[in-house]
């Protein structure tokens, strides 16, 4: 599935250059070992991957039979806020040995699920369950015009701007 | 592998978190649960026959050096620190990392 969405790759921004780069910079020794499996084949492919879609999600087994609570905590939660089918994809990576591998060292994280919005990584099960409870999350997710704002019934917490 | 104690005594691993994490954050607080019972059956546990029993992990911590980064750095201040343990088979860690401040306002 991974392998045949990718399998158009062609180039990456200069601006996506320039965040892997500035992301390698800041790697604990552990991970600058590991980080030499990830080949610019395989980086390139996840970096095209990440931004085909405002949504992605790197999880384990399928939105609709997740195979671990975390991933499906994820899914459960962006569902909750009406991310369309089309505006997000996700990746199996029990799936694809070489993308479970490659991923983590792509985003500098040891785990799975992982969640991009507009190219961006934005964390783990952990961070999308607090941003959810903090309504950063949908904030997020109305700034990168993934789902429409709604003016009437913001959260608490958001300025009237 | 048989000395370890799910319900009291804590394996290898959850002592080397422990130890790295104190070296790093000086925390006011830290609690560690090991959760791996709960994901016995998950299937990449299953692949390994059940886990080694110290895979997965809930980590709270207070810390002063957490003061201005945000939650993505934090996490990742606590991965590095632990870089060692994820390549050796800990599979999952649930992280809560606050500043003194934040946990009194809450």
């Amino acid at each position: 599935m991974f392998r045949s969405a990718f399998r158009a790759s062609t180039s990456i921004s200069l601006a996506a250059r320039r965040t892997a780069a500035s992301r390698r910079t800041a790697l604990s020794p552990g991970l600058q070992l590991a980080r030499r499996y990830l080949s610019d084949d395989a980086k390139q492919k996840i970096q095209q991957a990440v931004e085909s879609t405002p949504v992605v999600v790197f999880m384990k087994g399928t939105p609709d039979l997740p195979q671990c609570g975390f991933s499906r905590a994820v899914v459960q939660v962006l569902d909750l806020h009406g991310v369309s089918p089309e505006k997000m994809k996700t990746y199996n990576v029990l799936e694809d040995s070489e993308l479970r591998t490659s991923i983590k060292e792509f985003s500098d994280w040891p785990t799975v699920p992982q969640v991009y919005i507009n190219g961006e990584f934005v964390g783990g099960c952990d961070i999308i369950l607090g941003m959810h409870q903090s309504g950063e999350l949908e904030n997020m997710l109305e700034k990168a015009e993934v789902i429409p704002k709604i003016e009437s019934d913001s959260p608490p917490q958001s300025s009237s701007s | 592998m048989a000395s370890n104690d799910a319900s009291t005594g804590s394996g290898p691993v959850e002592t080397a978190i422990r130890e790295k994490l104190t070296t790093l954050l000086q925390p006011i607080e830290l609690t560690i649960t090991n959760d791996s019972w709960q994901h016995r059956h998950h299937a990449p546990m299953r692949a390994q026959g059940g886990g080694s029993g110290e895979t997965h992990f809930s980590v709270q911590v207070v810390s002063d050096t957490f003061q201005g980064k945000n939650t993505l750095q934090r996490h990742r201040m606590i991965h590095s620190a632990l870089s060692d343990e994820f390549a050796q088979g800990l599979h999952a860690l649930s992280l809560k990392a606050k500043t003194p401040e934040e946990v009194q306002s809450t």
